[in-house]
């Protein structure tokens, strides 16, 4: 469980070009949900997440992990960020090693694992985000595709064996299919690994799809925080934030707002046409 | 850790005045006649009047002294090597000894030797901060392109020079963001930079420099590729949206400066008081 307390944070404090970024953020994430977190461009979601595995130092407020403060001056740092991973957007680009097996193996050979134990590690990994580890584990990063590359990213946080799988942005720039492909792989993921999912993303359906709550910042603060479907029935003060809803909602607004008596929290093409139909076909 | 936002590129401060409306090219003749002058003058009245001088151009360029100071702070080691090899080491074989250190003296020559090349050395550092405090960088490179423009003839590729110069100058910001991210990438997996000998650290900067290098020469890439796709083809018959004009101040500037220097080298050379 993670939990912030009042976390307040200024970039470059007593400087003229100090910028507050957040202003005094409380947030309990219990294990195992996926939580969508959303907002518009600048409103801290990026600073967030990095106070959450001490990446970030933030200016004031406490963030604890398990019931351990992480800016205790005796925290262990390295094993914050062994149990809260962090996918940074476009995280192919931070691939290195020769081979895709030796770049998975970075994360836990940081931790001081034996051999073995890194090896296994590896295997599951690259099993666990569908690349063959025997195929791919001996191949260069650089000769992959864009969307293989960032599966192997995401091995090397998986590595690591996190509790808490934070992802920023992590289908950006893959095309439609990638982009469905990666949603399911962390949905599998937090299934069977009993991860805790927290992502960052732009697309209101995939957030819809993939999370079972959302916390809406903006100008550094929390202004939103509920159930997905609650939150995106919200949709005039989601509208206002610059955000929008899920497309499925937008089309049943309107329908409703045409006379049609739809419900309108529904976030799949196959519950909004199951829906349609149950009104226009009364039994 | 937010690299970005502690490194300043260049140390161009904005200002409304004279000395930043004067044109680039005024500004790079002018510090170039700034640098003989210093080299010139070989008496401590000649650097008091040049100092006040740089005081008043400060003044009037609304650049804050004490800024003046910082940019010495890089040099700060230099300076303080140079005075005492020239205390110790200055090579005057005469002189009245102050100090006796064992094999070491130190004769008033000898000081008076090394706080001249050590003002020296502040003189010339002053001088040209006070061009790149007063001057952009694009500013900057438009005016290189522009002097190297006459020996295109015998060679010297001077369009494509100011070229690079700002293309690199401009990708600083950039690959200073993608330094952070990506050691925050690798902090995230466990990297510790800070730790261990020097051998260690220096292992532990490749997971940053790899992902960098490939990512500087994507970019290098795309841009290429993007000014292709704009026609670029150099600096051929290229018309610019902004062409720099001498004013009367430039005017103003180039003759205190020409007449100053000429002056100081008349009575230099021809022996005049």
């Amino acid at each position: 469980m993670i939990e912030v307390r009042d976390v307040h944070h200024v970039y470059l404090r007593d400087s003229p070009l100090a910028a507050v970024a957040l202003r005094g953020i409380s947030l309990t994430i219990p294990d195992g949900e996926r939580i969508g977190l959303i907002g518009p461009t600048g409103s801290g979601k990026s600073t967030l997440v990095q106070t959450l595995n001490a990446l970030i130092r933030p200016t004031s407020g406490t963030v604890s992990v398990d019931g351990e403060d992480i800016f205790a001056p005796k925290a262990d740092r390295r094993r914050v960020r062994q149990k809260v991973a962090l996918l940074f957007q476009y995280a192919e680009q931070q691939l290195f090693e020769e081979t895709v097996a030796k770049d998975v193996a970075f994360g836990p050979r940081n931790l001081g694992l034996p051999e073995d134990e890194i090896a296994t590690r590896v295997h599951e990994a690259l099993q666990s985000v569908g690349l063959d580890p025997d195929r791919f584990g001996p191949r260069s990063p650089f000769t992959l595709s864009g969307g293989e590359m960032r599966r192997v990213a995401l091995a090397g946080v998986l590595a690591m064996s996190p509790k808490v799988l934070i992802l920023d942005e992590p289908t950006a720039g893959l095309d439609p299919q990638g982009k469905a492909e990666f949603l399911q792989l962390i949905l599998r993921l937090h299934a069977q690994r009993q991860l805790t999912v927290i992502l960052i993303n732009h697309s209101m359906d995939e957030i819809a799809q993939t999370t079972e709550r959302v916390i809406v910042l903006d100008a550094g603060r929390v202004v939103m925080d509920g159930p997905t479907r609650q939150i995106f029935a919200r949709a005039e003060e989601l509208e206002h934030l610059h955000l929008g809803i899920p497309q499925t909602a937008q089309i049943l607004h309107r329908l409703r707002a045409r006379g049609l008596p739809v419900r309108t929290d529904l976030f799949t093409l196959e519950e909004a046409r199951a829906e349609v139909l149950r009104v226009l076909r009364p039994a | 850790m937010e690299l970005t936002r502690y490194v300043s590129i260049g140390q161009y401060l904005p200002r409304d005045s004279v000395v930043h409306r004067l044109d680039p090219r005024t500004k790079i003749g002018v510090t170039t006649l700034l640098m003989v002058v210093i080299f010139v003058i070989t008496d401590f009245t000649g650097y008091g009047l040049l100092a006040a001088s740089l005081v008043g151009l400060f003044l009037l360029a609304q650049i804050p002294l004490g800024y003046a100071a910082r940019g010495l702070r890089p040099i700060l080691f230099l300076l303080l090597l140079t005075f005492v090899l020239n205390l110790f080491f200055s090579g005057l074989r005469e002189g009245t000894p102050l100090v006796r250190l064992g094999p070491l003296v130190i004769t008033s020559e000898a000081l008076s030797r090394a706080a001249f090349i050590s003002l020296r050395l502040v003189l010339l550092v002053v001088a040209t901060s006070l061009f790149t405090y007063t001057t952009s960088p694009m500013a900057l490179t438009d005016g290189m392109e522009r002097l190297l423009r006459p020996f295109r003839r015998i060679g010297v590729p001077g369009h494509e020079l100011a070229m690079m110069m700002s293309i690199a100058l401009r990708f600083i910001p950039t690959l200073l963001e993608e330094t952070e991210r990506i050691m925050k990438a690798q902090m995230a997996r466990g990297a510790e930079f800070q730790r261990g000998n020097l051998l260690r650290r220096a292992r532990a900067m490749l997971p940053i420099l790899v992902p960098l290098f490939v990512s500087a020469f994507r970019r290098a890439d795309e841009l290429a590729l993007a000014m292709e796709a704009r026609a670029y083809r150099g600096g051929e018959g290229r018309t610019r949206m902004k062409e720099l004009a001498f004013a009367a101040r430039d005017a103003v500037a180039w003759i205190v400066s020409v007449f100053a220097t000429a002056v100081l080298l008349a009575s230099r050379w021809l022996g005049l008081p």
